[in-house]
């Protein structure tokens, strides 16, 4: 039978692989609106793990939740990356320095 | 090894090596791509826990929508990615670091924990409320009852994406001519009724 820990794990093992994908990355923005789609898959693998193990259905109504917000941030991020790219003609992460951050 | 657990392996196996190659690929099409393919091991994932409605939910936005909107952007902007070598060198030291110590203090938790969830005795939705209905169902009975307030503030959420995109990536392009039916509307002393007799012209 398949436990819990092997589920917590395995998100844990996709929610790192997002924060290095956003860590390592240098070329676009792009490859990091991606590693934020991975960390919110690998929350709501988590949710729906304790939803099954639980034998509760509150994980899965949430998971829904985080889905949609997920795709709310993908839309506007896309957004500001297509006017960013039109405006300063790039988006490479080295170059997007308008703050002096 | 039963079924169960080997079709587990696999899916998560493809999922982290796809996903591995969402953050190592030079090409971002193809990013998009292994994304989607992780985006399908998670959903038959979800169908080994029972979640089938939110299997099908993923499969729908995320690879559908999601995913397709990733791939037109990546597609229609022209990306000039000029990377200089040392420049990506800089940055592998702090990020494999902060890597591994996320990964070993997660594992090293999780490997060293067995979670008793069976205590657990309050529980606000438990499944057996739901016996003898689909997981659709259960869902919507729960999702459309208790949950209603965050349903709709989640249609709102959505709302917002909606508008704030089109509002940012709305622009007025110059030379283009446009009707202003609010300026024609308004014209007045420019326009002649003539009452054309038959058989005769009109002077203009």
């Amino acid at each position: 039978m398949i436990e819990l820990n092997q589920f917590l794990i395995l998100s844990a093992l996709l929610f790192a692989i997002g924060v290095i994908g956003i860590f390592l990355n240098r070329k676009n923005v792009i490859i990091i609106l991606m590693s934020i789609e991975i960390i919110l898959l690998s929350v709501n693998l988590n949710l729906i793990a304790f939803s099954y193990f639980l034998n509760d259905l509150t994980g899965q109504i949430f998971s829904l939740f985080v889905l949609t917000v997920a795709a709310a941030e993908a839309a506007i991020g896309l957004a500001i990356l297509v006017i960013y790219n039109r405006n300063a003609g790039s988006i490479e992460i080295e170059k997007i320095n308008a703050l002096k951050g | 090894m039963t079924a169960q657990l080997l079709t587990f392996y696999l899916f998560s196996v493809v999922i982290l090596i796809s996903s591995l190659m969402v953050i190592s690929t030079k090409n971002p099409v193809h990013s998009v791509l292994f994304l989607i393919l992780s985006f399908l091991n998670a959903a038959g994932l979800f169908v080994i826990l029972h979640a089938e409605f939110l299997a099908m939910i993923l499969i729908i936005v995320y690879v559908g929508a999601v995913a397709v909107l990733f791939l037109f952007v990546v597609m229609m902007l022209d990306f000039k990615t000029s990377i200089n070598k040392d420049n990506i060198l800089q940055y592998i030291p702090i990020g494999i670091l902060i890597g591994v110590v996320f990964i070993a203090e997660l594992i090293i938790v999780l490997i060293n924990t067995k979670f008793d969830l069976s205590n657990i005795q309050v529980l606000p939705n438990p499944l057996s409320d739901f016996t003898g209905k689909s997981n659709t169902e259960a869902i919507g009975s729960v999702l459309y009852t208790d949950y209603i307030l965050y349903f709709q503030l989640s249609g709102v959420i959505l709302l917002v994406a909606m508008i704030g995109s089109i509002v940012l990536t709305l622009r007025e392009r110059e030379g283009v001519k446009r009707q202003v039916v609010s300026e024609q509307l308004q014209r007045q002393g420019k326009i002649d009724l003539v009452d054309v007799k038959s058989g005769k012209g009109v002077d203009i």
